[in-house]
């Protein structure tokens, strides 16, 4: 029923039935013509221009997880800065989180615009080799809610794929919102032409976490996207004071290990709970570069994620 | 005092949700800050209170509640008026109604759009036959996009009392409960107050509190936005070890760090409803 529009009559048949235009229901609805020529039916012809557009970008990565809060966008964010590292790289990062914009704030470019061009909308830069596309940096006010339904949030995704210019890119990396429902099937259908290489989901260690992660992974085997690995966030909390390790967000069901291990998936690594972390994200700063020797992996595990993924994709 | 008129009074007849006296909506435009936890501590603490609750949730790509009230791998069942809720206790205090009853594999996921999406709540709304509930708790996905907008059309003509909006801590995650205070604005929807959850974490090996997520984001944020703030929530592994394991934390552990704070906020929900009167 995805090819109902929102503002479609009642017992619409969808425009890609065999039914379209020909129902009861089409009686008396401006496009009943439009659907039966069958126009409607066939693909959506921005799949043909995004995948032109994509010519130029080699690599597409999306950041998923079945649950919210879990460190999707810190993880997409520092991703990004890490392949960065390497100057003689183009990195392009695309929030498609439409109703909680969270990597301008993790990127440091908060207030910041978006400029048109004769070649599009431009993003955002924080290095030379590093673009930055979001929502967030079309909102006037920070307290500036979107409340769409979602046609709207997939005509911005559209929008994002199609018109921005982002130039040549070796990686393109997709920070997604929580869920499998609209933002995740657009984006997977709008590059369903230029090809995605692969899908890195993020979890917390307990089970309720996890409940809604293998939800994600049975949407990735679904939609047939490959997923390239899941990262353990919040694993375990290391006291500053007394060194001792809690686990503030138990792996009652053997966490992220076990399911890899019961689901034949790779997982790339385990980040413990570091208030750094949070800190980099709220002062906008690069945990990868202020603070290199934290005790906590993430460093190292964006390290060895970049490494994977450039073994992946290669 | 005048007596609170219920919203029997004014309720559509004839509706499931005539015999509910108040309804609240847990929101956050932030995934992962404890909105399900927050909103099943406040149905345990409210039922602690002598209240019978009843509890919706309308996250349909991630349904939580269930296994955190143990209630996960239940049924529905339809009866003459609808479906008839799970109840969680064999006093029948506390129903619950959720996607994930209506799974076939726990694990199955829901690939669905927002129109989809929108008839489920819709049914939720109106065919879950509640009876006489003192109170029914909304808990919601994260964001401000169908699930929001359908929920709080099809609540509407009930008068929902408010919503309870969650927070942890950070500015990442102030960023986006800024812009659902502007949802409710815009919804007209009240806003009971914030809480702040994931406030500090307290080492139990040396009892050194770790602010791990900042700390005083909520507060600060309740007063930039003129609401009331209802408390804070530590980091209690009490806590996320019985949601987990599906226990009832505020029977089983009164001393423990959360408590407290998790009672003070359903008996200020309570003087709301006194105060309302």
């Amino acid at each position: 029923m995805a090819d109902v529009p929102e503002n479609a009559p009642q017992h619409c048949p969808g425009t890609g039935s065999s039914d379209a235009g020909k129902g009861s229901a089409c009686q008396g609805c401006p496009n009943q013509s439009v659907c039966a020529s069958g126009a409607a039916a066939g693909p959506d012809p921005a799949i043909e221009e995004i995948k032109e557009k994509m010519s130029t970008v080699k690599h597409k990565i999306l950041v998923l997880s079945g649950k919210g809060g879990v460190g999707k966008s810190t993880f997409s964010a520092h991703l990004a800065h890490g392949l960065a590292e390497d100057e003689g790289k183009q990195i392009a990062l695309l929030d498609v989180d439409i109703c909680g914009p969270s990597i301008p704030k993790i990127m440091g470019l908060e207030g910041e615009q978006v400029h048109q061009s004769g070649s599009g909308w431009s993003p955002v830069y924080v290095e030379d080799n590093l673009a930055v596309m979001s929502v967030g940096f079309l909102l006037g006010s920070p307290d500036d809610a979107v409340i769409w339904r979602g046609p709207k949030k997939n005509g911005m995704i559209k929008q994002f794929l199609r018109d921005v210019d982002w130039g040549e890119v070796d990686f393109l990396i997709v920070d997604t919102p929580p869920g499998t429902s609209d933002e995740h099937l657009s984006v997977i259908q709008y590059l369903s032409g230029a090809h995605i290489d692969g899908a890195v989901i993020i979890t917390t260690p307990q089970e309720v976490s996890l409940q809604d992660v293998r939800k994600e992974i049975n949407f990735c085997l679904k939609v047939k996207l490959p997923i390239i690995g899941v990262v353990e966030n919040m694993s375990g909390f290391i006291c500053p004071k007394c060194k001792n390790e809690s686990q503030i967000f138990p792996p009652t069901t053997g966490g992220a290990e076990k399911m890899c291990s019961d689901l034949g998936i790779p997982l790339l690594g385990r980040v413990p709970l570091d208030p750094n972390i949070g800190k980099s994200c709220d002062t906008g700063k690069s945990f990868f570069t202020e603070i290199p020797d934290s005790p906590a992996t993430l460093s190292t595990l964006i390290i060895q994620s970049s490494s994977i993924i450039c073994n992946h994709v290669f | 005092m005048r007596k609170r008129l219920s919203s029997m009074d004014t309720a559509p007849d004839g509706s499931n949700l005539a015999g509910v006296r108040h309804i609240i909506l847990v929101l956050s435009g932030k995934g992962g800050v404890g909105k399900s936890t927050i909103s099943t501590q406040i149905a345990l603490a409210l039922r602690h209170a002598g209240k019978k609750v009843g509890i919706l949730d309308v996250d349909l790509c991630g349904p939580s509640i269930p296994r955190m009230l143990n209630a996960h791998g239940q049924d529905v069942h339809q009866c003459d008026s609808g479906w008839v809720p799970v109840y969680v206790d064999q006093e029948k205090s506390i129903s619950l109604m959720s996607i994930g009853f209506l799974l076939e594999r726990p694990d199955d996921a829901i690939v669905w759009r927002g129109p989809k999406k929108n008839a489920m709540i819709k049914q939720f709304v109106g065919d879950v036959a509640w009876g006489d509930l003192d109170f029914l708790i909304v808990d919601t996905p994260p964001g401000t996009s169908d699930e929001h907008i359908t929920t709080m059309d099809a609540l509407r003509p009930f008068n929902p009392m408010g919503a309870v909006v969650v927070t942890t801590p950070q500015a990442v995650s102030i960023g986006d409960v800024r812009r659902e205070l502007t949802f409710c604005k815009k919804m007209g929807l009240p806003v009971v107050g914030i809480v702040e959850n994931m406030s500090g974490f307290v080492c139990p090996h040396c009892t050194e509190c770790t602010n791990v997520f900042s700390k005083g984001g909520g507060e600060e944020l309740a007063r930039h936005a003129g609401v009331p703030f209802l408390g804070c929530v530590p980091l209690d592994p009490l806590l996320t070890q019985s949601l987990e394991q599906g226990k009832d934390f505020i029977k089983e552990f009164p001393k423990s760090a959360a408590y407290s704070s998790i009672t003070s906020i359903a008996q200020q929900i309570l003087d709301g409803v006194t105060q309302g009167s």
